[in-house]
Formats: C-alpha cells, sequence, structure tokens
C-alpha cells in the first residue's frame, strides 16, 4: 500500500467527506473528520521522510503515464506543504470539537465538518498534484468549502465577508485558470514537467507574459497580498474561532506554494526574475505589507481582526524572501510558511479560547484576562513573542534568515524594514498585553479558563512554535533543501 | 559542579522560588541566592569558556568568563545583596515612624507591590549578570531585552498612573535599544561570519559597529538618549531606584569597555556627559532626580577614560564604574530612606532631618564623600585614574572639562543632597530613622566606600588590565583637598552672612563663584539656554511624531482607507486596476 500513499494522502479524506455528511450527528461526523485529519497527518509525516531519504516520487493515477494521465508529483516542497496543512488540520480538529460546538449550532455541526475535510482534501492536493488543471479542481475544492465554513460564523457579518471572498476567491481561481488555459493553448500539456520543458520555446510569444499576468494577479489574490488582501480580515475576523485557526495557518500557505510552484517550477526562476522581473513587483509590494499592515494591525480593537492584518503583514515577509530569488531568501520564505502557519494558529486558537468563555475578542472585554484565563493569555503572549521575533521562537528564526538573505543582496534598507515590523508587532502585540495584565477586570464578571479541550492544541502549538525556535535544525535544513529544488541549484 | 551554572540561572531559579514563597522564608531566599552566587562566583570560577552551544550556525557562548566580567559580576552581586538587604522589609506594612501617608499619595513606601518587586529584582539581577558573562552577541541581546522588561516592573511597581506611563516609556526606550544591538549584531555577522562578543574597531567593521554603539550608548545614557534615567529613576518606588540604579547602565559601561576601548569618539561623548548634567543637577528640586543627572556625570567619567582605551584608563572606568554602584546606591538608598519616612524627594519640601534621622544623615554624608571624591574615599582612587590617563594622553582640554565636572560633582551631589535633605531650613517633618534593614544596607555600602578608599591597591588587583598607579602622591592629594576645601568654604561663608539665598532658587549657582570665579549669571544663563534648546528640540521632535501619528492613523486607523471594509466592488476594481498594470509591466 505504501506506493499509493501519494494518492491516498487525498483520496481518503475525500471519500470520508460525504460520509460526515451523511451521518448526520455531530459527534459522529467529528469522528469521522478527526480520523480523516489524522489519517493524513501520519501520511504527510512519511512522505517527507520518504522524499528526504529517496528524492522525488512520482505517482502516476489510473497507471497513466504523464503527461497523458494525471502525476502526482511530490518533491521537497510540496511534501513540506502538504505537512504543515495536515499538521495544522490535524490539532485545528482537536481543538474545533469544543471550539465548534460552541460556535456553531449542532444541526448545522455534521455539515460544518463534511466541510471541514473538503477544505483540507483541496489544500491537500493542491500540494501534492503535479498537473495544473488538478490544481485549480482543488482549489476550487478548497475554496468552496472554506466559503461555507466562514459562512457558519456566529456574527452576521460572517456572511457577508464569505461572500467577498466567494467573490474575490473566484476571480483569482479564474485568473489562474485563464493563465492555465493560455498556457495550454501554447503548449498542450497540463503536466507542470511537461509544461517547464516545454514553455521556453514558446516564451517569446506574447501569450505567455500575458498567462503570466493572470497567473500573477490570480496567485497573489489568493495569498492576500497587498493591496489584494482586502477581503481577507472580515473572512478571519467573523470566521468560527477554529476555522479561522485553520484557514490562517493553511490557505495562505497553500497559495504561497503555488506561488512558488508556478514561478520558481513551471516558468523557472530565470524567466520570472530576468526576464519577467517579478521581483520587482514583489519585493515593493512586500515591503508596503509589512509596514502599513503592522500599521493598520496597531489601531484594531478587535483582536481577531488585528492578528488577520498582522497576517497579512508576515505574508509580506514570506513574498519578500522569495523576492530576493537566492537560495537563503527562498529558504526564508518557506521557513516563515511553516514558522508563522505555528503562531499564528497559536495566536487564533488563544482568541477562539477568549471567544469560547468571553464571547468576545474585542479588546474592551479582555481587561484582566490574564488573571482569569492565565493559561490562554500566556499561550497569547507566547505566540505573540514569536510574531515580534524574539530569540529562541520560530518568529526569530525567519527573521533570522530573512535579514540574512536581504544583507547578502546588499539590501540594508530592507534589512532595517523587517526590524522596523518588529517594532510595531511589539506594539500591536503590547497592546494585547496590556489590556490583558494591566487593566482590572470587572469584577462582576464570573469568566473562568478556557477548557482543556482547547488549552491543549493551543498549548501544543505554543510549544512547537518554541521548539523548532530553539532547535530550528530540521525545518532549517528542509527548507534549504526545498529552496534548492526550486532554484535548481540542489540535488 | 556549580561553577559551570552561569551565575543567571541561580538568580532566575530564586526568582521562581521567591515567586512561591512568602514571609520569613522569602527574606532568606532573596539574601541567600546572592550570596550563595556570589561567595560561587569569587571561589570557584576561573576565568574561561564554561557553556558553549551551536545554534543556526553560528557557536553561541552564554557563559564566558574574564577579568572584566568577572569584576562586573562581583559587583552585581555585591549590589544585588545591598539591594535586597535593603528592600528586606517591603511586605511588613508602612515602617514605625513614617509620615509618608501625610502626603495623601496612597503607598508611597512600595509596600504593597512588595512580591512583585523582589521577584523582578531578582530576574532583574539575573539578567545583568547574564549580560556580562554573555560571549557572543546574540545572548547579549537575550539578556539586554530582559534587562528592559524586568526592570519596567521595577519603576510599574510604584503603582501609579505616573510610574505606569514613565516605565512604558522606559520599556519602548530600551526595546528600541534591543532592537539596534540586534541589527548591529546581524551587520557584524554578516560581515565577519562570527557572532562572538570581542573588541569591535569602529573604523573597520562598518555601519554594524556603529548601530551597536548606538545602541550600547542608548544604555549608558549618551547625551540626546540619558532622559530615560531622569525620567524613570525618579519614578520607581524608594526600593526599586535602588536596584535599577544598579545594573542597567552598569551593563552598558562592560559592553562599552569590552567592545569600544579605545574608540576616540567615546572621550569626547563621556566629556560632555561629565558636565552638561550639572547644569540641570543644579536647578533641579527633586532629590532623587539629582541623583539622576548625577549618574549621567558619573558615567561620562567612565565612558571618557574607556575612550582613552590605555590599560589605566580602561581600569579607571571599570573600578569606578564599581564604586560608582556602591557610592550611587548608598545615595539612592539613603534618598529611598528620607522618602519611605516622610513620603517627599523634594528639596524645597524637606530640610532639618538630622535631629530624628542622625543614622540616615551620616550614612548620605558617607555617600556624598564618596561621590565627591576626598581622599580616603573611594572615587578618589577611582576616578584619578582616568584624570591621570587624560593628562598622559595629552588630552588637556578634557582634563579641565573634566576638573570642572568634579567641581560640579562637588556641589549638586556632594553638598546638594545631604545639605537639603538633612540640614537647611527646618521643613517639620519629625520623621523616625528608617528600618533597620535599611540602615544596616546603608552602613555596608558606607564601609565598602571607605574600604575601597583606604586599600586601593587590594582592589586594583582585580580590575583587568595591567597598571602601575599609586593614588596617594602628594599632589593628587593637594590638588583634590583644595579643590574640595574651596568648595566647602564659600558654602560656608556664604550660609554665616547670610547672602545664602533661599533653596527654592538655583542655590549652587552662587557657590560655584568662588571656585570657578563666573558670575551666577552665566551659569544661569548657560544652564537657561541649554534648557531652551533642549526644549526647543524635544518639543519640535515630539511635533514630527506627533504629525507622523495623525498621518499614521489617517491611514491606517480604523476608519482609515487602509484599515476600511470595502465594497467588494472596490476590491474587483483593485484586482483590474493591478492586471492591467501588469500587463503594460511585463509587455512593454
Amino acid at each position: 500500500m505504501s506506493q499509493h500513499l501519494p494518492v491516498l494522502i487525498v483520496v481518503v479524506p475525500l471519500l470520508l467527506a460525504p460520509l460526515a455528511a451523511l451521518v448526520g450527528n455531530w459527534k459522529a461526523a467529528w469522528i469521522v473528520a478527526a480520523a480523516a485529519s489524522w489519517w493524513a497527518f501520519g501520511v504527510s509525516i512519511a512522505l517527507v521522510r520518504r522524499v528526504l531519504a529517496e528524492g522525488t516520487i512520482s505517482y502516476e493515477i489510473g497507471g497513466w503515464a504523464a503527461p497523458y494521465g494525471i502525476e502526482y508529483r511530490i518533491d521537497l516542497v510540496s511534501a513540506f506543504v502538504a505537512m504543515i496543512v495536515a499538521t495544522i488540520g490535524a490539532v485545528a480538529i482537536i481543538y474545533a470539537r469544543t471550539s465548534v460546538r460552541a460556535e456553531v449550532s449542532e444541526d448545522r455541526g455534521a455539515l460544518f465538518y463534511s466541510a471541514f475535510i473538503l477544505c483540507f482534501t483541496g489544500l491537500l492536493g493542491i500540494s501534492v498534484t503535479g498537473d495544473v488543471f488538478n490544481i485549480f479542481v482543488f482549489l476550487e475544492v478548497s475554496s468552496l468549502s472554506a466559503y461555507a465554513l466562514i459562512a457558519m460564523g456566529q456574527d452576521r457579518r460572517a456572511l457577508t465577508a464569505a461572500y467577498q471572498y466567494l467573490i474575490m476567491g473566484s476571480v483569482g481561481a479564474t485568473f489562474i485558470v485563464i493563465g492555465i488555459g493560455l498556457m495550454y493553448s501554447m503548449t498542450g500539456t497540463l503536466n507542470i514537467a511537461d509544461l517547464a520543458e516545454r514553455l521556453p520555446a514558446v516564451a517569446d510569444n506574447r501569450t505567455i507574459p500575458v498567462a503570466f499576468t493572470f497567473l500573477t494577479v490570480g496567485i497573489t489574490l489568493k495569498l492576500a497580498l497587498f493591496p489584494l488582501h482586502l477581503w481577507l480580515p472580515n473572512a478571519y475576523t467573523y470566521a468560527p474561532s477554529a476555522v479561522t485557526a485553520f484557514i490562517a495557518s493553511t490557505a495562505t500557505k497553500v497559495a504561497v506554494y503555488l506561488l512558488l510552484r508556478f514561478f520558481f517550477t513551471v516558468f523557472g526562476a530565470e524567466f520570472s526574475f530576468e526576464q519577467m522581473q517579478l521581483d520587482k513587483v514583489l519585493m515593493p509590494l512586500a515591503l508596503v505589507a509589512i509596514v502599513t499592515m503592522s500599521l493598520v494591525a496597531i489601531y484594531q480593537d478587535n483582536v481577531k481582526r488585528l492578528l488577520a492584518y498582522s497576517s497579512v503583514a508576515q505574508i509580506g515577509y514570506m513574498v519578500l524572501g522569495i523576492s530576493f530569488a537566492s537560495v537563503l531568501g527562498v529558504t526564508a520564505g518557506i521557513l516563515h510558511l511553516f514558522n508563522h502557519a505555528l503562531m499564528k494558529g497559536a495566536l487564533f486558537m488563544a482568541m477562539g479560547c477568549v471567544m469560547y468563555r468571553v464571547g468576545s475578542v474585542r479588546l474592551e472585554r479582555m481587561k484582566g484576562l490574564g488573571k482569569k484565563m492565565p493559561w490562554t493569555m500566556a499561550a497569547f503572549v507566547g505566540g505573540g513573542l514569536s510574531l515580534i521575533g524574539v530569540p529562541f521562537t520560530v518568529g526569530f528564526v525567519s527573521k533570522w534568515y530573512l535579514v540574512q538573505a536581504a544583507l547578502e543582496r546588499g539590501m540594508w534598507p530592507v534589512a532595517a524594514v523587517v526590524m522596523f515590523g518588529s517594532l510595531l508587532a511589539v506594539i500591536y502585540v503590547w497592546k494585547v498585553v496590556e489590556v490583558a495584565y494591566f487593566q482590572e477586570a470587572d469584577p462582576d464578571d464570573d469568566i473562568r479558563e478556557a477548557p482543556l479541550g482547547l488549552l491543549i492544541p493551543t498549548w501544543a502549538l505554543v510549544i512547537a512554535s518554541f521548539y523548532f525556535g530553539i532547535d530550528a535544525t530540521t525545518t532549517a535544513d528542509i527548507a534549504t533543501r526545498a529552496a534548492e529544488v526550486l532554484l535548481g541549484v540542489g540535488p | 559542579m556549580l561553577s559551570s551554572i552561569p551565575p543567571f540561572a541561580l538568580f532566575f531559579l530564586g526568582a521562581i522560588a521567591v515567586a512561591f514563597t512568602k514571609g520569613p522564608v522569602r527574606k532568606v531566599l532573596v539574601l541567600a541566592i546572592p550570596l550563595i552566587g556570589g561567595l560561587n562566583l569569587w571561589f570557584g570560577v576561573e576565568p574561561g569558556v564554561h557553556l558553549q552551544i551551536e545554534l543556526l550556525g553560528y557557536t553561541l557562548t552564554p557563559y564566558r568568563a574574564d577579568k572584566l566580567s568577572l569584576l562586573f559580576g562581583y559587583l552585581f552581586h555585591i549590589a544585588a545583596f545591598l539591594g535586597f538587604v535593603y528592600a528586606l522589609h517591603l511586605g511588613d506594612g508602612t515602617p514605625v515612624g513614617s509620615v509618608a501617608s501625610d502626603v495623601g499619595e496612597e503607598d508611597i513606601t512600595g509596600d504593597k507591590t512588595a512580591g512583585l518587586q523582589h521577584v523582578s529584582a531578582m530576574l532583574y539581577a539575573g539578567s545583568a549578570l547574564g549580560a556580562v558573562f554573555a560571549g557572543d552577541l546574540i545572548t547579549l541581546f537575550v539578556f539586554w531585552e530582559l534587562l528592559a522588561v524586568t526592570s519596567a516592573f521595577l519603576i510599574w511597581a510604584r503603582d501609579s498612573e505616573r510610574s505606569y506611563a514613565t516605565g512604558f516609556r522606559y520599556l519602548i526606550i530600551h526595546v528600541v535599544s534591543g532592537v539596534l544591538l540586534l541589527s548591529g549584531a546581524l551587520m557584524l555577522a554578516h560581515s565577519s561570519g562570527s557572532v562572538a562578543f570581542e573588541h569591535i574597531d569602529l573604523s573597520t567593521a562598518g555601519p554594524g559597529a556603529w548601530i551597536l554603539l548606538i545602541a550600547f550608548g542608548i544604555k549608558a545614557g549618551f547625551p540626546l538618549a540619558h532622559n530615560w534615567i531622569t525620567d524613570a529613576y525618579p519614578e520607581s518606588t524608594p526600593t526599586g531606584t535602588v536596584f535599577l540604579s544598579a545594573f542597567t547602565t552598569k551593563v552598558a559601561v562592560y559592553a562599552i569597555a569590552r567592545g569600544f576601548a579605545g574608540a576616540d569618539v567615546l572621550i569626547y561623548i563621556g566629556t560632555i556627559m561629565t558636565f552638561f548634567p550639572i547644569f540641570y543637577a543644579v536647578l533641579e528640586n527633586d532629590l532623587r532626580r539629582v541623583l539622576g543627572y548625577s549618574m549621567i556625570n558619573q558615567i561620562g567619567f567612565m565612558i571618557a577614560g574607556i575612550g582613552i582605551g590605555t590599560g589605566l584608563a580602561v581600569n579607571g572606568a571599570v573600578a569606578h564604574a564599581f564604586a560608582d554602584v556602591i557610592f550611587k546606591g548608598l545615595l539612592f538608598m539613603s534618598m529611598g530612606a528620607v522618602m519611605t519616612m516622610t513620603g517627599r524627594t523634594k528639596g524645597t519640601d524637606l530640610g532639618g532631618l538630622y535631629k530624628t534621622m542622625p543614622l540616615t544623615a551620616t550614612l548620605c554624608i558617607f555617600g556624598a564623600s564618596a561621590i565627591s571624591a576626598f581622599p580616603m574615599f573611594s572615587a578618589f582612587v577611582t576616578k584619578s585614574m582616568i584624570m591621570v590617563a587624560a593628562i598622559e594622553e595629552h588630552h588637556y582640554i578634557v582634563w579641565l572639562f573634566m576638573l570642572f565636572a568634579s567641581a560640579g560633582v562637588l556641589e549638586h551631589a556632594g553638598i546638594k543632597i545631604p545639605f537639603f535633605a538633612f540640614f537647611a531650613h527646618d521643613s517639620g517633618i519629625r520623621a523616625k530613622e528608617p528600618p533597620k534593614n535599611m540602615l544596616i544596607a546603608m552602613s555596608i555600602g558606607a564601609v565598602l566606600c571607605v574600604l575601597i578608599g583606604v586599600f586601593p591597591m587590594a582592589f586594583y588587583t582585580l580590575l583587568p588590565m595591567e597598571m602601575d598607579y599609586h593614588p596617594y602622591d602628594t599632589t593628587h592629594v593637594l590638588v583634590q583637598l583644595q579643590l574640595l576645601c574651596f568648595g566647602a568654604i564659600g558654602f560656608v561663608t556664604l550660609m554665616k552672612s547670610g547672602i545664602y539665598p533661599d533653596e527654592k532658587r538655583a542655590v549652587h549657582v552662587d557657590a560655584e563663584v568662588l571656585y570657578r570665579k563666573l558670575g551666577p549669571w552665566i551659569v544661569r544663563s548657560v544652564g537657561g539656554a541649554v534648557a531652551r534648546i533642549d526644549a526647543y528640540v524635544r518639543s519640535s521632535v515630539m511635533e514630527v511624531v506627533g504629525t507622523a501619528l495623525k498621518g499614521a492613523n489617517r491611514w491606517h486607523g480604523s476608519m482609515g482607507p487602509l484599515a476600511r471594509s470595502w465594497p467588494t466592488g472596490s476590491m474587483v476594481l483593485w484586482v483590474a486596476v493591478l492586471l492591467a498594470a501588469y500587463l503594460v509591466f511585463y509587455l512593454f
């Protein structure tokens, strides 16, 4: 069975999704969803180990050889992203059991878990497939289910947020499929490896730059790169807590993966960055995102919204690393993919704990929570330290690589912006700390610590964010090798 | 076995233990930890690298001991011990005979926040030790930031609106210093491939070295970056300020001594620091703020010594840092005792306390004598090394400024502090002597001041550099005595003849006349001009900051265009705009 793992990581959850909807009862549906997530988690670890040991895995679906059949092609980048998605999914599903029960009505529970598995499957599918049209299909699977998940938020504004996300997400996906179509018209193939081989021959044709344009806009829209991030804050703010934690740590990460896959593997780094000068587009936008979105975050009163804007800024860091188009830069980008997933997951989960007990995550309702919910707020501080980039947290590791990559290119001002971004992060994290620890609580509330069902997954991510901050060798090594694969310099 | 454990670890573990204990157990703990740590350091630790780890491809050295770091290590253990003896009564309620409650402020003695103060002081002392034993810049950065955070709690422990705002300002400045340190470290690491903290050559090491120097300078209170000292120190609790005065700036002095000894620019920065605070100190009314200015002035001597860079000068700088922690600590302790017992620290509110607090007054005079460099007191044998080194290296102008500054020290710290608190006009306050532990801590400090002054050669063996220097030669003793006597005679003469004005006005300006032969108006106008320029610079900087913040708010505030929820149509419009822009960019 082990040679079928590349497809089973997708097929098993895909089959379990309708099952979750059919069982009807939310408890049973949760068990199905948990089984799906943990299955994918296990398989993803196995895949990473196999890729590390044996190199890229190619799997032909139904035995149809590529480029005619659909090929699943798992290199280190795919395996790493799939592992991030699966890990966060496995933690988030544990968290969802308590959190979703409080935030989503019980009769919708089964549908929720079904959508959750679908979203999860779609994200995994994008990362493992080696076929561009298949990417589009999985992108739609994950997006459509994500709209449904967001719309289940308690707040009525969740509906409009989901609607806006739907419009923008569809525009993005359409642009991507237009780009794919244009490439297909020129090369007659949809297989990534095959495309990469055939594209250089037709690169002089105007169709290719047009395809490149549509893909740039489509992908930067999906990954919420400034100024195409406008759909994100509301979607993250009003979604159910478990959904925010899951989507914030995975969906944009997979979009970053798309960026890497299309511009490094399909078009090739040389074409993208030297001929099309993609870095001249990405770097300024990334820098603007880091500064302005951090500033916006400072002014937010709703902590989930604050974290959402911080996410847009953090996406800026990832894209910044990638825009250097050097091994060190791409390593920084990939590393931050993983590291940000851990810290933002932890932070949104901590806010989910607050939501569970307080019923709101607005700052004015969080006074004195440091005393009433010590573990929750300690988790927030732990995640916040990572966001700032304090040593011995994952955030520090990312920033370290990022600054080194900037210095390698001699870009002092860029390095300075990265450090300045950390200072802004200090301010917005402090805002929450100040309210929670230094302002007196309303003595009438009887707010207690969040239940263990929420605290354990939250703390799992917090501890991971410290663990991988102290022992960064594993992740940094994988990220470096993945960057070498993408830039074609490694084995 | 104990010798391989970094000194900070004992304090950090101790802080946890302190947090979970109460009453007598806690008291034993806070005294035992610095005592055990100090004895272990003295008897059990040899110079050398004791701990190294690999991280991100760099070698980190969290525990490196050499003569320089060991000297500061001893010093910080002594300072921590004295500080904890001094703060031992916290949590026992308002001391007997205190009239602090007359002032109206609820808890001026800091009694209610005893636990917070003990724990954060323990962590703070540990961070200072971590910083001086850090063998690389990354470890240094970690402790640099920990110093900032842990000490901010000592300011917040005053538990007033004002101390809260001050502590926050303090924290921001120190976090900025830390970020600069990290940036400088990254740049140095990038160019040299190593993060080890060794001597750095300013002229060849590139911009990273300058950024590092600025980071250190902020913590050392360089001119224009000095405001946090005088802003924060007077706002802490009586006991908190004693800890604050011991560690932060001295860690910075240590870092500059290790990294930048011999950098010429430091001579001039240091010299400026020695004299400009004098004008402020003379005009200032809050006696603990006067001591803050005095601290900048003393650090100036150290920085100048480090800048001169010869063995004698650097030894002088670190020796003076050692002496300063003790005598400045003693002065802050005496003012803290006054504050604990009376609730006041302003010169105009105090006076005549010698009648009911004779011991405190005597001990304060010990500290004042030490800071004024009377022979047989500590500063006499430490500051003089820097002055002699300046002459030896032909920095005559610098030497003159330092001499002027030394006279200024006598005025604002040597006479002003004890005189206004304990003598001057009788304020009618009849507060009793402070608790015994405070008196004991002050006595130990006073004894140390004298011991160093009387047995300098024994103290000199601890210093990091080789040198041959004897402080008690005829010229030195005579020059110093002349300087001091003329100051004192002038003071007495004016007092007896009744010319000596009321302390609400700038008294010391008049006493200055006698040995400076300058009209008081010069000092006053110079002081005034400095204050005006300072106020102007500060207000214009604040205006720029204000405008920037307003702009940031307009764009990024909750209703700003960058933060609004946009209608779907406009979002899609943005997509179209970008698509068009990219097409143009890619195709043409």
